[in-house]
């Protein structure tokens, strides 16, 4: 068990990695008895994201698929969760359509990764095929502004997006505020340790396996394909989780949260945090989605030109992303400081260690 | 009966025409260096919002568009030389750098020009056949469509640079080898990817909207047609353009504009099951 989560495909090990993500944990979760209810709830709300990263850390960056349609599987999701929840009701169903909605981002993204997977898609053209869906979703969906496109109750409304469900709901009590906050807080750490014990299983090492090399993987006796479609599967559910989550805590989605500029959002999370792990994934979307609150208060527009920007130095300068590369001159200086601490023997020891990772 | 056959054509041609416009620039940079535009859209919406300025200064149309897909081909030099020079070896990071480019420059003519610039309104003109109008400016996007085939084709098959530049397409470093100036063919061609682009733009300025994200607009289908048609541009491109706009124009007269795009982009889904490396791969090895 302690080996799956502190296994080769993750950086952060040991005493002090773990030391540090329960202070982390814990700061997170005594965070809403000093804060304000309102910025609980829009920390919350940025938190929604982070699933939407981690999935796309997982495809791009172990699985070697860069696909562009997060905000596909985002947008199925979230209008999943409006409909199905317009039509079965409140309370205690909308969890059923949370998970529901999820569930057919998977089905949706299994029968899309298929066809490219199979058909042998790979590199570029898995991006091109993946924004090419999305903006056709996009694009459909904005022109469902008649009163003819509805399923059941549920309008779909074109530009104007879909309102009128509600939000997630167990009995009668409403999830919001500091308890949403809470199961956030809680879904993050489950999927963030789900994935961490993912990749490092024999799953991920096939995974990782087939991004370098796929016909080596596939002569090591592996249908590289079922492991690729899978990895698609779970990066999308992902991004649909996100999606739900959306619908359900704002109680309205627009086609905009699916277009292109929503489109690139993932992907610059992820490429500027480091899309070769987990944490630095984790750490930097974080950090990226605060600051883009932030920013976003006082002009979208200008938010979204620093995200290119942002983009552009991220390929420019740090092709392995600025948080992963900050992690390592971290490491890399810590160990250094300690073996000209600890003497000779330990700079050798240190040195064999570092060899062998 | 013969008003209803050239109905068929015209808006056969009609789709024909916008597909290997809006495609054709980056089935060009593509093919050359590997290397997928995402900036395309941008360049189509330099091209459209360089020719609606100059038409309102009084430049006569023609040359404003000409003059658009120069400033288009001159920017995307510079933008070669500054930004995608770098990413040959690295495609996957030059298709992020040049996102990353396309989202800066989107949002920023937001911020600078805003949402609403004065159009220019089509060129006036039409024409009846039997009992149908057509618009005539129509049929001159579909012969600007066949002119910049016939130009491409001349280009890479009758002259010297065409001759070096298919040869850095086979094996850059073998052409490199040999003494061709690589660096300067890629320049060139992505030069020439820009300027088709802002041509695109240019062409299109008078029949639509000027908004900042325009580009939006032909990205899904040129990226769609380039998927199809694969690497290369003649062989590719323009019979994926046929076959997506028989496609589209079947969908688009019998259910309406929507079904017709996502009816062509489950088109590609099932095709490139079938053909992974799209047409031209066929073709090409028909050919040999």
């Amino acid at each position: 068990m302690f080996k799956l989560l502190d296994g080769p495909q993750t950086l952060g090990r040991g005493k002090i990695f773990w030391s540090c993500f329960l202070a982390v944990l814990v700061g997170a979760l005594i965070y809403p008895l000093f804060a304000d209810s309102y910025d609980v709830g829009n920390f919350a709300y940025f938190l929604i994201w982070i699933f939407m990263a981690l999935g796309l850390c997982l495809m791009w960056g172990y699985g070697g698929m860069l696909s562009f349609g997060q905000t596909f599987f985002f947008g199925i999701a979230g209008y999943g969760y409006g409909v199905l929840a317009i039509n079965m009701g409140g309370g205690t169903a909308t969890i059923a359509a949370l998970v529901l909605s999820v569930l057919i981002a998977m089905i949706a993204a299994g029968i899309l990764g298929y066809f490219m997977i199979w058909g042998g898609i790979s590199g570029i053209f898995f991006g091109i095929v993946t924004l090419s869906a999305t903006l056709v979703l996009a694009f459909f969906l904005g022109q469902t502004a008649g009163p003819e496109w509805h399923i059941g109750p549920a309008r779909l409304n074109g530009f104007n997006g879909m309102k009128g469900m509600d939000p997630l709901t167990v009995r009668d009590f409403t999830i919001e505020g500091s308890a949403l906050y809470y199961v956030m807080i809680a879904l993050i750490v489950i999927v963030y340790i789900a994935l961490r014990m993912l990749v490092n299983s024999s799953i991920g090492n096939v995974i990782v396996a087939t991004r370098e090399n796929p016909q080596r993987a596939e002569m090591l006796g592996y249908d590289v394909r079922k492991y690729q479609l899978l990895t698609f599967v779970i990066g999308s559910g992902l991004a649909g989780l996100s999606g739900a989550l959306y619908t359900s805590w704002g109680q309205f989605i627009t086609p905009s949260s699916i277009g292109l500029p929503a489109a690139a959002m993932p992907i610059v999370w992820v490429a500027f945090s480091g899309r070769n792990d987990l944490t630095a994934t984790l750490v930097g979307s974080f950090l990226l989605l605060f600051g883009f609150q932030t920013i976003t208060v006082y002009s979208q527009q200008a938010a979204l030109v620093l995200m290119g920007v942002l983009l552009l130095a991220t390929v420019m300068l740090a092709p392995q992303g600025f948080v992963l590369g900050i992690g390592k001159l971290v490491v890399d200086w810590w160990s250094r400081r300690r073996r000209r601490d600890e003497g000779p023997a330990l700079a050798d020891a240190g040195r064999l260690q570092s060899d062998e990772t | 009966m013969s008003a209803e056959l050239f109905s068929l054509f015209y808006q056969f041609a009609d789709v024909f025409a916008f597909l290997i416009l809006s495609a054709a620039g980056l089935a060009i940079v593509f093919g050359m260096m590997g290397v997928i535009n995402m900036a395309h859209g941008e360049f189509i919406m330099c091209g459209a919002y360089v020719t609606v300025g100059l038409v309102n200064l009084g430049v006569p149309l023609p040359i404003a568009q000409i003059l658009a897909a120069l400033t288009a081909g001159i920017i995307g030099m510079i933008v070669e030389f500054l930004i995608v020079r770098r990413f040959y070896k690295r495609p996957l990071d030059s298709l992020l750098a040049t996102w990353g480019l396309s989202l800066i420059v989107t949002q920023s003519m937001l911020l600078i020009v805003g949402s609403a610039v004065r159009g220019i309104g089509t060129p006036e003109g039409s024409f009846a056949i039997g009992g149908y109008t057509f618009s005539t400016y129509r049929l001159v996007l579909f012969g600007c469509a066949v002119a910049v085939l016939a130009g491409l084709y001349i280009i890479f098959m009758k002259t010297r640079f065409g001759v070096i530049a298919r040869a850095t397409m086979q094996n850059a470093a073998m052409a490199k080898a040999l003494g061709a100036r690589t660096g300067r063919i890629y320049s060139i061609s992505f030069g020439i990817g820009t300027a088709l682009a802002g041509l695109c733009g240019a062409l299109y300025a008078p029949t639509m909207t000027l908004i900042p994200t325009m580009g939006a607009t032909f990205v899904v289908e040129s990226f769609v047609t380039v998927v199809i048609g694969g690497a290369n541009v003649l062989l590719g491109t323009a019979p994926a353009a046929v076959f997506l706009a028989m496609i589209r124009m079947a969908l688009n007269a019998s259910y309406g504009q929507i079904i017709g795009q996502i009816g062509m982009l489950f088109a590609v889904i099932l095709i490139i099951r079938v053909l992974p490396e799209g047409l031209s791969s066929v073709l090409v090895r028909r050919g040999r």
